[in-house]
């Protein structure tokens, strides 16, 4: 057995008086689709920006593909990829200089982002698309373009923050598809979303109340230990009572 | 326009202003540093001041004058002349600076207790040096009837004229430019800033599916910013007066109704930027272009507009601050009324119309 | 200017095209709004909403068709529509460096009242807020920023409200409490319309159309919205979702199979009138390919299934 691809013990974070994350402790396993939900200001995004390295821990600490988030944020950043629905792509570059850019800033040679920029295009079917802006193109396509823009350098994790807000059902469900595949090449997916069907699609969900980790476990287990029918069920009890 | 709607208007765009401490700070002290900027810059020291004497009955008595001058080592003497036209030609080579004319009977007056009468022409091409070398010339000047003030003498009766540049002083000049500037800034930029701000936020669309016409939130947009840059234009008045020692002569109630229409012609230039900007930045970018440059270069304020080409002479025309400047400088320096500036005026007064037709007109009450 | 019909429709579309350059953004939309309703517009990013809603609340005229709302026309009597409505735009437009009270007091003002005088109107929403009434807007939660913008809408008292995804990028929690609210209004006869991406709002609506890429897909209650679909439909529940889904879409009835929260949802080739054999032999055909506890039920179509067929063509026409 591997080691886990994320550990948090105690991971905390206060801004002034108020504890925005509070004492998470928590493992992801390697190729695993990990929901991070919780109510909008909950700390679902301070948690994050710890896990990836932005923002250090007040105290506790978190062990990201190996590299701790404190002490070594750049090793976290180099291993992992981020998308997120506000913002990931360069509206105003096209879509094979966004692949570039990427690259380039992981620092793949350019043989490396020649042939995976390629195969990215082939397999999302942008090839004709490849001098368009991103602007230009329409939400779903970006969207998974973002996304598989945030593997190009092959990742030990990727986190994605709400990747298929506003996008119709088809797409958000081929972008499931991804997400699948992606997991079980063994890469780990950490995904936020307000769509609480999509919570069900993975592996194992944890529920953010009041910065604190409300719940943890499969959906299957939530939903039975709360004696209700939906992971939405589940959510909205939890967050009411705290 | 209601008045409940336009108060609260007001009150809103001064919560806004209020709570944007930065800005707020910079707009506050924009004009006490550009002033102390302008008038420091503008008055840079001068040495080796090169003078032309012209002296038609040289004697023991005007041979000491002249040596006074060379003793300061500021001075020093390109020409000794028996009349103005020799010196002349060194005034239009660029080969004196300034000129000492002695009075033929300079001498006599001195020995018959009279004032002894002493002309000095200086060089003003570039307003600033111009008054700095007159002053030095007349510091020479004082220090030298001191010494004839031994035998209780008259003295000298000194009389001083500018060449090219005849009534400028170099800080007197730019302040009202520098009040011109100021208002535009503050009414043009900060209109175009905040309201374009609305229309990226999207709080715009919501204002325009109300009852309020357009220009109903145009005024209650910028009310509050007429406010600010009369207060800037008056901080801009007091540090001049305070530093440098501007005159203010003329009438200050018709300064102020000046600065009114010329800054609702800024206001509405600052409404049109926005209408046309797609965003917060570009209206800022635009507004930096359509204001500071022509404000500084093709005003006056800076550079004279009769030394301009003829093209860009005519380009200044168009360019509010150059009326405005105009006017100021008459109320400031020269204490006239409205009786000699109202072409001024009327061409102010045609251009805020013009500009605030076009403002209400490309202000739409729809999106598209 | 005449005064609105009485007992007709708050809101009527008839042919409303409208283009920006190149994109469509509506293409021919047409339907009714009785006084009273609570109708909804479901559809993803890109459908026309917010180019139906801006048609609606005369921010933007048509390039073709015509509409009313509350019998006035959207292009000659803009200002009768202006004086009585209410709109929330679809991302946050309130003034963040202005307090809660103050951002109300504001739109009160503009809208010439005060406070005191929607207050009846307000005061469900406004109970909600009023602890941060002396908070800057932008230190709000998502949910609370909805519900102060939202306040904003009505502190006029309008006849109509339209709101532009209001709950778009806001928790589960807010979402619920805001239809709950929406639920308060309807009870007190505002006619409201209402746009969302989340297809699982649509319950709440008396009416939803559903709108994709400039079209109107359907209009109906959202119970009935399924009755168009002429498809099996089976559930399938099982250990390994992935591989099942892989699997099902080798099945020689599957026209379409995804992923439905803990399910798979799969649309046979087979009519509807044989969704129990259909199920039966998915079922038997899982079992046959190692996969026997896979559960597999028939299932009524939801407003997702819908709404996936009408707009993936193929099913959707031989649905119609």
């Amino acid at each position: 057995m591997s080691e886990p691809a994320i550990v948090a013990e105690g991971l905390t974070r206060r801004f002034g008086d108020f504890v925005a994350v509070d004492a998470l402790t928590f493992e992801v396993a390697r190729g695993e689709v990990f929901g991070f939900l919780g109510a909008n200001g909950a700390g679902k995004t301070t948690a994050i920006r710890m896990l990836t390295g932005l923002l250090a821990p007040s105290a506790g600490h978190a062990t990201v593909a190996g590299h701790d988030v404190g002490r070594d944020p750049e090793g976290v950043r180099r291993r992992i990829g981020y998308m997120s629905q506000r913002f990931s792509l360069y509206e105003d570059l096209t879509v094979r200089e966004n692949v570039e850019l990427y690259g380039g800033i992981y620092g793949l040679s350019d043989a490396e982002i020649r042939d995976r920029g390629g195969a990215l295009l082939e397999s999302l079917g942008l090839t004709p698309w490849a001098r368009t802006l991103v602007g230009a193109i329409p939400l779903g396509r970006k969207q998974k373009l973002a996304f598989s823009v945030a593997l190009i350098h092959r990742p030990a994790i990727v986190f994605l923050d709400e990747p298929t807000g506003g996008v119709d059902p088809i797409t958000r469900r081929q972008f499931w598809e991804m997400i699948y595949e992606t997991a079980a090449r063994g890469t780990t997916v950490f995904v936020t979303t307000h769509y609480m069907d999509e919570a069900e699609y993975c592996d194992r969900i944890s529920i953010m109340v009041d910065g604190r980790m409300a719940a943890l476990g499969t959906p299957a287990e939530l939903k039975r230990a709360h004696g209700v029918a939906s992971v939405d069920d589940v959510f909205v009890r939890l967050a009411r009572a705290g | 326009m209601r008045g409940g709607a336009l108060r609260a208007f007001v009150v809103k765009e001064l919560q806004h202003i209020v709570r944007d401490r930065q800005t707020l700070t910079v707009l506050l002290l924009m004009p006490l540093v550009q002033v102390l900027l302008f008038g420091n810059a503008l008055r840079n020291d001068v040495r080796d001041i090169r003078i032309a004497v012209v002296d038609p009955s040289p004697s023991a008595v005007t041979q000491r004058l002249r040596d006074a001058f060379v003793a300061t080592r500021r001075f020093h003497i390109v020409a000794d002349a028996r009349a103005m036209d020799q010196v002349e030609p060194l005034f239009r080579r660029g080969e004196a600076d300034v000129a000492l004319v002695i009075d033929p009977a300079f001498t006599e007056q001195l020995g018959r207790g009279e004032p002894a009468r002493v002309l000095l022409v200086t060089d003003a091409s570039d307003p600033n040096t111009g008054s700095t070398m007159e002053a030095y010339a007349l510091a020479v000047l004082g220090d030298y009837e001191r010494t004839l003030r031994g035998g209780s003498a008259p003295g000298i009766a000194v009389q001083t004229r500018m060449r090219f540049n005849p009534t400028l002083e170099s800080v007197n000049l730019f302040i009202p430019g520098l009040i011109a500037l100021v208002l535009t800034l503050v009414s043009a930029l900060m209109t175009a800033i905040s309201l374009s701000r609305e229309k990226e936020r999207g709080t715009l669309e919501i204002l325009l599916v109300s009852p309020l016409r357009p220009w109903q939130i145009i005024v209650g947009k910028v009310v509050p910013y007429i406010a600010l840059g009369l207060a800037n234009a008056a901080t801009t008045l007091a540090v001049a007066w305070v530093v440098f020692h501007v005159p203010f002569r003329g009438s200050a109630a018709l300064l102020l109704a000046e600065s009114l229409l010329y800054t609702l012609a800024s206001l509405a230039l600052g409404v049109l930027i926005a209408a046309n900007a797609s965003s917060q930045r570009a209206a800022m970018l635009g507004a930096l272009v359509v204001t500071m440059l022509p404000n500084t270069l093709l005003s006056g304020m800076i550079f004279p507009i009769a030394s301009m080409p003829a093209p860009l002479r005519l380009v200044t025309n168009v360019v509010p601050a150059r009326w405005f400047i105009v006017i100021a400088r008459g109320i400031m320096l020269k204490g006239v009324g409205l009786e000699h500036l109202w072409v001024e005026t009327l061409v102010l007064v045609g251009m805020t119309a013009l500009l605030l037709v076009a403002a209400v007109r490309r202000f739409h009450a729809r999106i598209a | 200017m005449s005064a609105p019909a009485a007992g007709g429709d708050a809101v009527i579309v008839r042919d409303v095209a409208k283009s920006f350059g190149e994109t469509h953004a509506l293409r021919g939309v047409s339907l009714a709004v009785a006084p009273g309703e609570l109708f909804g517009f479901i559809g993803p990013d890109g459908a026309g909403k917010t180019t139906l809603f801006r048609i609606l609340t005369t921010l933007m005229l048509p390039d073709a068709g015509s509409a009313r709302v509350l019998g006035f026309d959207v292009e000659r009597d803009l200002w009768a529509i202006r004086a009585r409505v209410g709109y929330m735009p679809g991302r946050f437009s309130l003034y963040p460096d202005l307090t809660v009270e103050e951002n109300l007091r504001f739109f009160a003002a503009v809208f010439g009242t005060t406070i005191a005088e929607g207050r009846a109107v307000i005061e469900p929403i406004w109970r909600q807020i009023a602890p941060f009434a002396s908070r800057r807007a932008d230190a709000l939660s998502g949910g609370m920023k909805q519900k102060l913008a939202l306040c904003c809408a009505l502190v006029h008292r309008p006849d109509i409200l339209f709101l532009d995804e209001p709950t778009t990028g806001v928790d589960a929690v807010s979402r619920r409490e805001f239809w709950e609210i929406l639920a308060e209004l309807r009870a007190g006869g505002l006619t409201t319309l209402v746009s969302t991406p989340y297809m699982d709002e649509a319950s709440q609506c008396d009416r939803v159309a559903l709108i994709h890429e400039g079209r109107i897909l359907a209009i109906a209650p959202p119970d009935a919205l399924g009755a168009g679909f002429g498809q099996a439909l089976v559930a399938v529940r099982g250990a390994d979702r992935f591989a099942l889904l892989k699997l099902l879409r080798e099945h020689s009835d599957t026209l379409a199979v995804y992923p439905f929260g803990a399910e798979l949802h799969l649309t046979s080739r087979r009519p509807a009138a044989e969704r129990d054999a259909a199920a039966r032999d998915v079922a038997a055909w899982l079992a046959a390919r190692g996969h026997p506890d896979a559960v597999v039920a028939p299932i009524e179509p939801g407003i997702e299934d819908t709404f996936m067929a009408r707009m993936s063509g193929a099913a959707g026409e031989a649905a119609a």
